[in-house]
């Protein structure tokens, strides 16, 4: 266990109708790391965001976040501890413009969202702010285009300036870079390694070079359970790891 | 890069224009609205435009919470029906001026609105219509019971008083102008609703709600705030219609009026905002006019509705909007 964790989870468990999807699995984070939790299609890496988050139930464990134990907490109040997760099918509010897909987060952290009496103009105060973030995932030209007509790849950028506009002190990103173009790639992964700076994330990740290249610290997820944990020299040298990667067909 | 030609097509609000904090069409819309409301009794039975001004009300409340809540209430005559009786009693037993019997009204409707929404909100889809309509049909049996509701006949006779205590209510041409002034800016209310940071969290809960709830909203709470909020309004609109019509009835409270309520929003185009006014506008001259019909007013206006449904699937409004790409 690490030293200063600032996300655990004991004895996660997650069965669906007789189908354990989620194992028995501890997880520690260590507060300002990049941890990523990899493992092959189908390993229940999306199964433990959710019930990290809470959008399942866990059947049995316990999560505790900066000590608080928030296993029966509620999503929403998860987030607005500053725990925040991205999706893997890519989430952003279709028929928004990228610029207010930006803004519906900023103005969620300010506390206005109830003004039911006020004009909508009052949300331009944060287009500024809007415009930064959108300009951190390469998204400027794309501003006033409506997120439904971006590209894949545009999409997930979105969604990562979306989720920072909350600066929130913890993310989830579940496979942030799936169906980028090469270049985004980079971008994104150059994104990652600055906002780190001051934050820890816990990301999923297929793609192994950027893995190797943020992550301070790996989990690998296999069939529900941990396989292994450890630095990415470490874990990339198991035997048990490669095993499962072969086995589920990854080569 | 592929986008760069996107951007020119793509519909987005900076391509309207705006003035008074609404886009110019909708402006324009809006004045067209208050300028035949207007003109409309000098050539119309004004009683018949009254009737569809409540409605419009009512329609543009319901659709708050349906086109823009995303929520299918299949009972929201339980607030309709509740503020009729209610300003009907407070203005004939209590005396009460028409202004606080449409206020009475109004409240108990948000009240109502209140209970029964925290009761309903957690429910999903077909469950929560049902679980709503179930409500309602309590509120139908308790009009139908109770003792100041009067049962079958309803409250008959209810005086329409004097406006502040001093205003003679009594003419339809007077009423009137009441009726009117509460009809549009009830609807300019609701509009600005849609139009607020609330109404962009709303939408945004609309568009994609796992993502709403992992930005930290409460999702919740918007929908509990959005369905009192409608509730108030369809109240607002009962307690108008109970005045104008002299009469609060078991018609009111009946799910026959939950469901009439559905077809103005879905003919005239839920999630728009001029579509439930053409909607109750479309429906209520059809009931006047097929009136001779009897019985069979029902079947051929369940007719029109399927024909109608299927032809415009996003309603009269919601087809034009798309035609013309901008939003009605
Ligand atoms: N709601 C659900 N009901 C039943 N089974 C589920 C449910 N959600 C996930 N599963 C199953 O749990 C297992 C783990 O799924 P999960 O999505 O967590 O995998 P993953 O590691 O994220 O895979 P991938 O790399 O493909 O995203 C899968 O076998 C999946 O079919
Ligand atoms: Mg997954």
């Amino acid at each position: 266990m690490a030293a200063d964790a600032i996300l655990t989870a004991v004895g996660l468990t997650k069965e669906f109708k007789g189908f354990v999807a989620v194992d028995d699995v501890n997880l520690s984070v260590e507060r300002g790391s990049i941890h990523a939790l990899i493992g092959p299609n189908g390993a229940g890496k999306t199964t433990c965001f959710n019930l990290l988050t809470k959008f399942l139930q866990p059947t049995r464990g316990k999560i505790t976040y900066k000590g608080d134990d928030i296993t029966s907490m509620a999503s929403a109040d998860i987030a607005r501890l500053g725990l925040v997760r991205s999706f893997q099918i890519s989430a952003v509010f279709p028929h928004f413009t990228a610029l207010e897909n930006v803004r519906i987060a900023l103005q969620r952290k300010r506390g206005d969202s109830y003004d039911f009496w006020r004009s909508q103009t009052v949300l331009n105060q944060y287009n500024d702010r809007a415009a930064e973030l959108l300009a951190d995932v390469g998204l400027t030209e794309f501003a006033e285009v409506q997120a439904a007509e971006l590209p894949y790849g545009r999409k997930r950028a979105l969604e990562i300036a979306t989720t920072l506009a909350l600066d929130p002190e913890m993310l989830l990103l579940d496979e942030p870079m799936a169906g980028m173009a090469e270049a985004d790639v980079e971008r994104i992964t150059a994104l990652i390694k600055r906002i780190a700076a001051n934050r820890t994330i816990l990301m999923v990740e297929h793609n192994l070079s950027v893995v190797a290249n943020l992550s301070n610290r790996i989990t690998v997820l296999a069939r529900g359970k941990v396989l292994a944990e450890g630095p990415y020299e470490e874990v990339s040298k198991d035997p048990r790891v490669i095993e499962a990667y072969i086995g589920a067909g990854h080569g | 890069m592929a986008g760069e030609t996107r951007v020119a097509k793509a519909i987005t609000p900076k391509s309207l224009s705006y003035a008074q904090g609404m886009p110019r069409h909708h402006l324009a819309l809006f004045a067209a609205f208050l300028t035949i409301a207007v003109l409309a009794p000098f050539f119309l039975y004004p009683v018949f435009v009254m009737k569809v001004l409540c409605f419009a009300l009512f329609a543009c409340a319901f659709n708050l919470l349906l086109g823009f809540g995303g929520l299918l209430s299949f009972g929201h005559a339980a607030y309709f029906g509740s503020a009729s009786y209610i300003a009907a009693h407070s203005a004939k037993v209590w005396g009460l001026t028409p202004e606080l019997s449409i206020l009475a009204g109004t409240v108990v409707a948000a009240f109502l609105g209140l209970i029964f929404g925290y009761l309903s909100i957690r429910r999903q889809g077909i469950y929560f219509a049902m679980v709503t309509l179930a409500f309602a049909q309590m509120v139908y049996f308790f009009a139908l019971q109770a003792e100041f509701t009067g049962g079958e006949d309803g409250i008959q006779a209810v005086p329409r008083g004097e406006l502040f205590g001093f205003i003679s209510l009594e003419a339809d041409r007077a009423i009137y102008w009441l009726v009117l002034a509460i009809v549009f800016f009830g609807i300019l209310f609701l509009y600005r609703i849609v139009h607020s940071p609330f109404g962009q969290v709303l939408k945004a809960i609309r568009e994609n709600e796992p993502r709403a709830v992992s930005l930290g909203y409460q999702v919740n709470r918007y929908k509990l705030a959005t369905f009192v909020i409608s509730a108030t309004f369809a109240g607002l609109a009962g307690g108008t219609k109970a005045l104008v019509f002299q009469l609060a009835s078991l018609t009111d409270v009946h799910w026959a009026m939950s469901g009439e309520v559905v077809l103005m929003t879905l003919l005239g185009g839920m999630g728009t905002i001029f579509g439930p006014i053409v909607g109750a506008t479309v429906i209520i001259t059809m009931q006047n006019y097929l009136a001779t019909f009897g019985a069979w007013v029902t079947i051929i206006q369940g007719v029109i509705f399927v024909i109608g449904v299927l032809a415009f699937r996003e309603g009269i409004i919601g087809v034009l909007s798309r035609k013309i790409k901008k939003p009605l």
